[in-house]
């Protein structure tokens, strides 16, 4: 389905599920491993992919040509090929400026709020909104929680937030709504040196509770 | 290397050239120059390639004092350029010398002007461009837009200055705005597609870089629902529970989670980005061959200037 005249996009599912992401990112690679001259990039998204190209190197009907061709190559359900990353997490503390009012919500203690969120691992499904913001799949039922009524006006890069289902993490200065619970040291977005990007679709996060001390010492090796 | 000096930086302006496109996949928007055509023909009259990086002024002109010899050429907006004082024309490549000052007057059509120097400006890229890009205070010069006191640096150039005599005219005035049906056109109200196609829309003043907002009348679903986040592409009409449009225009989010009812094509983003708040217009349906054959026309007028 064309999305203007130099993209168009192809619906693999209609719901958020690993099923849909694995199809995704399959038809992504085979996208990519075609190497056809004129696609610009290929961005995935929950269940469906937009592919930017130039119309004056490709024709749409080659590329649903090939698309088709892909689609008939790839295998479903395969093993997604995302790395482990691991991300400490300072929870708790001035950082933390939801993470009590959460509790008291939720009727836990703080600490088990930490021990929910990290003991599990997380889905990179898309990064999106802004550079290097990953929308995870996973969050446990027991703590999705409403937004804040009002956003504030900066919440720092590196904060941890939950919003209704979902969490993730800020890479930049931003105004938001999400309940913050935490902070990690380490840069998500860093244009200027070393990996501009942390994370891509279809990694696996895993959350590591750290101390104040374990903050600081890692935002210093960071900065050097 | 030549040096420029900044004497005024006008309202807003930034150093451009054609943008990131292959960060998309991790959130990072295009960006580059709004109007595209507009930004590769300045290039073109100095001898520079498309994509090399120039200034966009939104609104009103820089003042900018000439520390060497050097050769520029304005096109987009009409601000009345000066030179010393002495009005100049656009759409030229014009040579200054030493101690030469550059001014801008009244606007007087579209709003968004471009200069390129021969040997194009010369700041680090970031991702692979020198596009300015504001909300994570990136590419350009410090990420910034022009201040007061700033030196531009500008590359070597041994190419000769191509002279014309007719220059490019391209019609701002034009209200009408060429757009495709998009991915969710219809989960729209048959009276919403009709209204959004034969009602005229206003620009607002909250409209920047990133997106243009409109008002006019209001864009109903068949039934309210919750779209999954999905990819836009420039142009991309999307439609917030308000029912009043929002175009994405060159710093546009990579993703987005409202419906999307059309797509203004390539073609015309030059002219819609010279659209200013409270100008109107009208939206026109094409289909995409038409879309595709009116961009490569685009994209050929600019290559025959080359040959």
């Amino acid at each position: 389905m064309p999305l203007g005249d130099s993209a168009f996009i192809i619906q693999v599912g209609d719901s958020i599920s690993e099923e849909n992401h694995s199809n995704v990112m399959g038809l992504k690679r085979m996208i990519e491993a075609s190497g056809q001259r004129g696609i610009i990039e290929v961005v995935p998204a929950y269940c469906d992919l937009v592919v930017h190209y130039d119309p004056s190197v490709i024709q749409y009907v080659e590329l649903l040509q090939l698309l088709k061709s892909c689609e008939a190559g790839m295998e479903f359900n395969h093993q997604p090929d995302g790395e482990i990353v691991e991300i400490p997490v300072r929870y708790g503390g001035e950082m933390a400026m939801d993470l009590e009012e959460l509790a008291i919500e939720k009727g836990m203690s703080p600490q088990e709020i930490c021990e929910i969120h990290s003991g599990q691992q997380y889905r990179v499904y898309m990064i999106g909104f802004m550079p290097g913001f990953a929308y995870l799949g996973g969050l446990d039922q027991r703590l999705h929680a409403e937004r804040l009524k009002t956003p504030r006006i900066r919440i720092p890069a590196g904060s941890v937030g939950i919003a209704g289902s979902q969490t993730g993490i800020y890479p930049l200065d931003s105004p938001g709504g999400w309940r913050i619970i935490g902070r990690t040291p380490v840069r998500l977005f860093d244009p200027v040196f070393g990996e501009p990007f942390l994370l891509k679709a279809g990694d696996i996060i895993k959350f590591r509770a750290i101390s104040g001390a374990e903050f600081t010492e890692i935002q210093r090796a960071g900065d050097e | 290397m030549s040096r420029i000096q900044v004497q005024k930086p006008g309202i807003f302006t930034t150093i451009q050239d054609v943008g990131r496109p292959n960060y998309q996949r991790f959130g990072m928007p295009v960006g580059g120059a709004m109007d595209w055509h507009a930004a590769a023909l300045a290039n073109h009259r100095v001898g520079n390639v498309a994509s090399a990086a120039c200034l966009e002024f939104t609104y009103t002109g820089p003042t900018l004092f000439f520390e060497n010899e050097v050769s520029f050429a304005i096109t987009g907006a009409d601000m009345h350029p000066v030179l010393n004082g002495e009005p100049i024309e656009r759409n030229r490549a014009c040579q200054v010398r030493k101690g030469d000052v550059l001014g801008f007057g009244r606007l007087i059509e579209g709003c968004r002007g471009y200069l390129a120097f021969a040997g194009g400006i010369q700041v680090p890229n970031v991702l692979g461009s020198k596009s300015t890009y504001l909300s994570a205070k990136l590419g350009g010069l410090e990420g910034r837009r022009l201040k007061a006191g700033d030196i531009l640096s500008i590359g070597s150039s041994d190419h000769k200055l191509i002279q014309f005599t007719e220059p490019e005219p391209y019609v701002y005035q034009r209200q009408e705005i060429r757009v495709m049906a998009g991915p969710e056109a219809s989960a729209f109200k048959t009276h919403a597609l009709s209204h959004f196609l034969n009602t005229a829309y206003k620009i607002l003043p909250e409209s920047d870089r990133m997106a243009y907002r409109l008002s006019g009348e209001t864009l109903e679903l068949k039934r309210a629902q919750s779209m999954i986040s999905s990819g836009t592409s420039l142009g991309t009409i999307q439609v917030p529970a308000d029912g009043q449009p929002i175009v994405l225009m060159a710093d546009r989010q990579t993703t987005g989670g409202y419906p999307r009812i059309a797509n203004v094509i390539a073609a015309d983003i030059p002219l819609l980005a010279q659209k200013k708040a409270g100008d109107l217009i009208h939206f026109r349906e094409v289909r995409l061959a038409e879309a595709q054959e009116l961009l490569n026309e685009l994209k050929r007028g600019l290559h025959d200037l080359s040959e």
